[in-house]
C-alpha cells in the first residue's frame, strides 16, 4: 500500500510494519535453506546423479538457496515499494554475472589460443 | 625497525628529482607559513578541513584536482621535450628508468587525481543543489571519502622524494609489476595510493546513488530530474558496479608481491592475461565514469545558454542509462591483439561500435537544442563546441580502433595515445572547465573574468589539436607509445609541433591561474547578487550565491522538470514549498574531524606498508579503526541554525526572483 | 539529516518516486545495500579469478584431494544458522527487546565464531602439509576467496561487539538501530556469498 510505505521506498531487510507473524519467515526461509543445502551436498557426493549434470544441478540449487536469503531474510520483493532494492539488486546479479563469465569465455579462449606459461618459460631457458 | 626504509630511498644522486622535490617541499612549507602568520588556521580548520557540507567538499575536491593538473601536466611537458630531443642518435634528457616513471606517474595523476577528483568534486557541489536538497546522503562518509581521496594524493607525491614510482605504466601489468620484475617500493606505492583513495570513490559513489535515489525534493520524480543528475546517477552507479574489480584485482597483485601467491606470476600456474583481463573490467567503466557527468554539463549548459528546453529529454536519458549498461560489455577492445581469437574479438568489436550509438544520439540532442534558441556565446559554451568539435574526432577514431585487424597495427602506437588522449581532453577536461566556469559564480558569488576565460579556451583547443594530431601521424607512421626515443629523424619535425602544442596547453593552464587572480581582484564589481547569474532553469540557480550552509531556507516543491525557468517565466507555481513556514530553527550536520584523521591515520598505513614498518603499519590501522569508533560514539551530530540566523541571512542575501 | 525534513501534507495517491526525501532509516539501509552489491562484486571478481585458476594447481594438491566435504557441512549450518538468529535478533532490535536481543546476537557471534574457527583449522591443516596458497595458483585463488570471506565474517564479529557495546552504553537510539539493521544486511549477505563459496569451491572441485 502506498500510505503505508515511507517516501521512495522501504529499504532492503525491513520487515513491512510490525507483522507479529514475521519471525515464521525466518523458519520458513531455514527450512528451505536447510533442504536445498541438503540437497546440493548430498547430490554432490551420491553416485546418483548423472555426473555431466551435476555442475548446473549444484548451481541451479545454490541460486535457488541465495533466492530463499533474499526472499525470507532480506525481504527484498518485487513489490513497488521494493522497485530500487530490486533494481539494484538486478544490476549487481548482471555485473557480477558478466565478470565471472565474460572472463570465463575470455580466458578459456586465450588458453586455446596461446602457448601456457609452463610451455613459454620453458622455451626461455 | 625501519623496514626497507633507509638514507638511500632519497634521490640524491638524481637531479631533477631531487632538484624538484627540494622545490615541492619549499613550497608546501612556505605556504604552510603563510598560513600559520595570517592566523588563517582557525577558518581553514573550521570551514573547511572539517566541513562536512557537500558545497565545501566540493570545491576542496576541484582544488585538488587543480594542483594535481600541474603536476600530471609537469610530467608531460617533460615526456614531450625528451620525445621532442631524442632523435635518431641523440639520447634526449630523460634516461629510460626515469622516463619510465613519467609516464606512469603522468597517467596515474591524470586519471585518478585529477580527473576523477575534478568529476567528483562538480557532482558534488551542484546534485544536492539541483535536487532541492540540504547535502548529500551521508556528509561524514562525504568529508572520509574526500580525505581518503587526498591521503591517495599525498602518498604518489611522497615517491618523487621518498623512493620512487612504479616503471610499470599506469596500470601496471603483471609480470612486469611482480615483485621479481619490479623489486623496488615504485609499484607499491602506486597500489597502496590506489588502494586509499579508491575506498574513497567506492564511498563516494555510495553517498551520490543513494542520494540522487532516495533523496530529491517533493515532486521531483524521476523524468523531473535535470539530465546532469541522470548522468550522474549513472556515473556512480558505474562506480560502486567498477570499483570493488580494481580493489580486488589490486588487492591480489599484492598479495603476489607481500605473500609470495601466485595469481599473476609467470610461475606455478600464475596467469597475467587474468589482471589484464580484470583491470580492463574495471578500466572501460572508469572512462564512462569520467565522461558521463561531463555529458551531463554539456545538457546544462546548452539549455540554459540557448534559453530552450534540453532537446530530446526521454531520449538523453535512455541514451545514458543504456551507455551504463553497455559500458561493461566492450572491455576486451584494450586488449584485442593479446591472444583473443577472432569471435571474441569480433564480439567486442561490434559491442564497441554499438556504444558508439547513444553518444551519438545524444550529440544530436545538443545540437537540436542549439537549434532555434537565442544562443548567448559566454565561456562555458565556447567549452562545449569546441567538446562536440573535438570529441566526435575522437569518437570516430575510437570506432575506428574497435575493428580489431585495425586494432592490431594500431594497438599501444601513438593513433592509440592520440585518441585517448582526443576523447579525455576534448571530453573530460573541456567537460569539467565548463561545469568549473558555469558553476564558479554558484560556489563563490562573483563571475570568473570573461576574456581570459575566452583565452584559456582558445590556449587548450589550439593547444590540444597542436599537440595530439601530430601524434596520429606517428602512430600510423610506426611510433610506438611510451617509447624514450626513436630512431628515424623524420619523425623530428612532428614531435616539435608537439611540443608547441604543449606549450600552448601550459600557457591555458597559466592563465587559469591568472583569471583566479584577477577575478577575485575584481570579485565587487562583479558579485552576483540574485542568484542566477546565467538565467539558468535549474534549482541551484534560485539560492542567493554562494548559497548558506542549509541549502534552501524553504525546502523547493516541483511540479515539472525546469521548474525554476516556469516559475520565472509565469507558467509555473514558485518553487517554495508551501504553505510557507515560519522561518523555524534548521538542523544541519555538524563539522567533524573524522574524516582528516582518518587519512592521517590511513596515510601512515600506506606508508608503513609501501616500506615494510610492521609496528608503524599496526598504529596506522590501529589508529583509523579508534578514529571511526569515535565518530560511533558521536551523539551529538547536528547543529543548530536559529531562526534569527536564518532571517538574518535572507535579509542580507536574497533579491526576490522565484 | 532526518530532522532537517519537516513532513509535507502529500498526497497518498502522488508516486513514490514525488514523495521527497527518503526517512533516514531508508537512506541509511539503501546506501548500506548498495554496499553490499559492491562487495559481492568484490566477490565476483575473486570468484572469477578463482574459476579460471583452479585447475592451475602446478603438480601440487587439486581441490577434491584437499576438501573435507562433512567439515564444509557444519560450517555451512553454523553459518545458516546464525543468519536466522541473526533475524530473529533484528526483529528484537525492531520491538526495543533488550533481552531477547542479546540473546539471540550472542548466539549468532557463537555461531559465526564457530564457523570461523572451523576454517582456520582448516587453513592452519592445509598449510602444514604443504598446500598453503604460496604453492600454486589455484592456491592462492582458493585462500584468497575463502579468505576473504572469512575476513569479513572476522569484521562482522568485530562489528557485532562493537553493536552490543552501543546497544548497552546508548540504548536503542534511532542511531544505534539503523546501525544493527545494517548489521543483520551484512550479516545475510555474508551467507549468501558462502553459498556461492561452497558451491563453486568445495562442491565443484575437481
Amino acid at each position: 500500500m502506498q500510505a503505508d510505505s515511507p517516501a521512495q521506498g522501504h529499504s532492503p531487510g525491513v520487515a513491512t510494519g510490525s507483522d507479529p507473524h514475521h519471525g515464521r519467515s525466518y523458519l520458513i526461509g531455514l527450512g528451505f535453506a536447510l533442504v536445498l543445502t541438503a540437497a546440493s551436498f548430498w547430490a554432490s557426493s551420491t553416485p546418483l546423479v548423472y555426473a555431466r549434470a551435476l555442475p548446473v544441478l549444484i548451481a541451479v540449487l545454490a541460486v535457488a538457496q541465495m533466492g530463499v536469503h533474499v526472499a525470507f531474510f532480506l525481504h527484498v520483493s518485487s513489490a513497488p515499494d521494493q522497485a530500487n532494492n530490486f533494481l539494484a539488486l538486478a544490476f549487481g546479479v548482471f555485473i557480477t554475472a558478466l565478470v565471472v563469465f565474460g572472463s570465463l569465455f575470455i580466458m578459456a579462449n586465450l588458453d586455446h589460443n596461446m602457448v601456457s606459461m609452463d610451455q613459454l618459460m620453458q622455451m626461455q631457458r | 625497525m625501519l623496514g626497507r626504509l633507509s638514507w638511500d630511498a632519497i634521490p640524491f644522486d638524481q637531479p631533477i628529482p631531487l632538484v624538484t622535490s627540494i622545490v615541492m617541499v619549499c613550497g608546501i612549507f612556505a605556504i604552510l607559513a603563510l598560513i600559520t602568520v595570517k592566523g588563517w588556521w582557525p577558518y581553514l580548520w573550521n570551514e573547511w578541513i572539517t566541513s562536512v557540507d557537500h558545497k565545501r567538499i566540493g570545491v576542496m575536491y576541484m582544488v585538488l584536482a587543480l594542483v594535481m593538473l600541474i603536476r600530471g601536466f609537469a610530467d608531460a611537458i617533460m615526456m614531450r621535450s625528451q620525445l621532442a630531443l631524442a632523435a635518431g642518435h641523440a639520447a634526449g634528457f630523460l634516461p629510460p628508468e626515469h622516463y619510465d616513471q613519467i609516464f606512469s606517474a603522468h597517467g596515474t595523476i591524470m586519471i585518478f587525481f585529477m580527473a576523477m577528483p575534478f568529476v567528483i568534486g562538480l557532482m558534488n557541489f551542484a546534485v544536492p543543489l539541483q535536487l532541492g536538497v540540504r547535502d548529500v546522503a551521508f556528509p561524514v562518509l562525504n568529508s572520509v571519502s574526500f580525505w581518503l581521496t587526498a591521503s591517495g594524493v599525498l602518498l604518489v607525491n611522497l615517491s618523487l622524494f621518498i623512493g620512487e614510482f612504479a616503471r610499470t605504466g599506469w596500470l601496471a601489468y603483471p609480470p612486469l609489476s611482480e615483485l621479481s620484475y619490479s623489486p623496488g617500493v615504485g609499484v607499491d606505492y602506486y597500489l597502496w595510493s590506489l588502494q586509499i583513495s579508491g575506498v574513497g570513490t567506492l564511498l563516494s559513489g555510495i553517498n551520490l546513488t543513494t542520494t540522487i535515489l532516495k533523496m530529491r525534493a517533493p515532486g521531483m520524480g524521476y523524468r523531473r530530474m535535470p539530465v546532469f543528475c541522470w548522468t550522474a546517477l549513472a556515473s556512480n552507479l558505474l562506480i560502486v558496479a567498477a570499483f570493488p574489480v580494481l580493489t580486488a584485482t589490486f588487492g591480489m597483485l599484492l598479495l603476489d608481491r607481500y605473500c609470495d601467491f601466485h595469481f599473476f606470476t609467470n610461475d606455478l600456474g600464475g596467469n597475467p592475461m587474468m589482471y589484464v583481463n580484470l583491470i580492463w573490467i574495471w578500466g572501460h567503466p572508469e572512462v564512462y565514469i569520467l565522461i558521463l557527468p561531463a555529458f551531463g554539463v554539456f545538457s546544462e549548459v546548452i539549455a540554459t545558454f540557448s534559453g530552450k528546453a534540453l532537446f530530446g529529454y526521454r531520449s538523453m536519458v535512455m541514451a545514458t542509462m543504456v551507455i551504463c549498461v553497455l559500458a561493461f560489455m566492450v572491455w576486451l577492445h584494450h586488449f584485442f591483439t593479446m591472444g583473443a581469437g577472432a569471435d571474441v574479438n569480433a564480439f567486442f568489436g561490434v559491442m564497441t561500435m554499438i556504444i558508439a550509438i547513444p553518444t551519438g544520439v545524444k550529440v544530436f540532442n545538443w545540437l537540436f537544442t542549439l537549434y532555434g534558441g537565442r544562443v548567448r556565446f559566454a565561456v562555458p559554451v565556447y567549452w562545449t563546441i569546441g567538446f562536440m568539435v573535438t570529441f566526435v574526432i575522437g569518437g570516430m577514431t575510437g570506432v575506428l580502433m574497435a575493428i580489431p585487424p585495425a586494432d592490431f597495427v594500431l594497438h599501444n602506437s601513438l593513433f592509440l595515445i592520440a585518441h585517448f588522449h582526443n576523447v579525455i581532453i576534448g571530453g573530460v577536461v573541456f567537460g569539467v572547465m565548463a561545469g568549473y566556469t558555469y558553476w564558479f559564480p554558484k560556489a563563490f558569488g562573483f563571475k570568473l573574468n570573461e576574456p581570459i576565460g575566452k583565452a584559456i579556451f582558445w590556449c587548450w583547443f589550439l593547444g590540444f589539436y597542436l599537440a595530439f594530431m601530430p601524434l596520429y601521424a606517428l602512430g600510423l607512421m610506426g611510433a610506438t607509445r611510451r617509447m624514450q626515443h626513436y630512431p628515424d629523424v623524420h619523425w623530428q619535425p612532428l614531435m616539435l609541433v608537439a611540443l608547441g602544442g604543449a606549450v600552448l596547453i601550459f600557457c591555458g593552464i597559466v592563465l587559469t591561474g591568472l583569471q583566479l587572480v584577477v577575478s577575485i581582484r575584481a570579485r565587487a564589481r562583479n558579485r552576483d547578487l540574485t542568484g542566477d547569474p546565467w538565467n539558468g532553469r535549474t534549482l541551484e540557480w534560485s539560492t542567493p550565491s554562494p548559497p548558506p550552509a542549509w541549502n534552501f531556507t524553504h525546502l523547493p516543491q516541483v511540479d515539472r522538470a525546469d521548474a525554476f525557468w516556469a516559475a520565472k517565466q509565469g507558467t509555473g507555481p514558485a518553487v517554495r514549498s508551501k504553505p510557507e513556514r515560519p522561518l523555524g530553527p534548521l538542523h544541519v550536520p555538524r563539522n567533524t574531524a573524522t574524516g582528516v584523521f582518518v587519512a592521517f591515520f590511513a596515510v601512515i598505513l600506506g606508508f608503513a606498508l609501501i616500506w615494510r614498518i610492521e609496528w608503524l603499519a599496526t598504529v596506522g590501522l590501529i589508529g583509523a579503526v579508534a578514529v571511526a569508533l569515535r565518530q560511533a560514539w558521536q551523539k551529538d551530530r547536528e547543529m543548530v541554525i536559529t531562526a534569527d540566523e536564518v532571517s538574518e541571512f535572507e535579509r542580507l542575501n536574497v533579491r526576490e526572483t522565484a | 539529516m532526518s530532522a532537517t525534513i519537516v513532513s509535507l501534507d502529500l498526497d497518498p495517491e502522488v508516486p513514490l518516486s514525488q514523495q521527497g526525501p527518503a526517512p533516514a532509516r531508508v537512506v541509511a539501509g539503501f546506501g548500506f545495500w548498495l554496499f553490499l552489491l559492491s562487495d559481492i562484486i568484490l566477490f565476483a571478481a575473486l570468484f572469477a579469478t578463482y574459476a579460471v585458476l583452479s585447475s592451475a594447481t602446478a603438480g601440487g594438491p587439486t581441490g577434491t584431494e584437499l576438501f573435507d566435504k562433512r567439515h564444509v557441512f557444519m560450517e555451512t549450518l553454523c553459518l545458516l544458522a546464525s543468519s536466522v538468529t541473526c533475524g530473529f535478533g533484528s526483529l528484537a532490535v525492531a520491538r526495543t527487546d533488550a533481552r531477547a536481543m542479546y540473546l539471540a546476537m550472542i548466539a549468532t557471534f557463537v555461531l559465526g565464531a564457530a564457523f570461523l574457527w572451523m576454517e582456520v583449522t582448516e587453513f592452519a591443516g592445509m598449510v602444514s602439509m604443504g598446500a598453503g596458497p604460496s604453492h600454486s595458483a589455484f592456491l592462492s585463488a582458493f585462500f584468497a576467496l575463502v579468505g576473504t570471506h572469512g575476513l569479513h565474517v572476522t569484521l562482522g564479529l568485530a562489528w557485532l561487539v562493537v553493536m552490543l557495546l552501543q546497544v548497552a552504553t546508548l540504548g536503542f537510539q534511532p542511531m544505534v538501530a539503523r546501525r544493527f539493521f545494517c548489521f543483520g544486511l551484512f550479516w545475510h549477505a555474508l551467507d549468501i556469498v558462502w553459498i556461492g563459496v561452497f558451491s563453486i569451491v568445495y562442491l565443484g572441485a575437481h
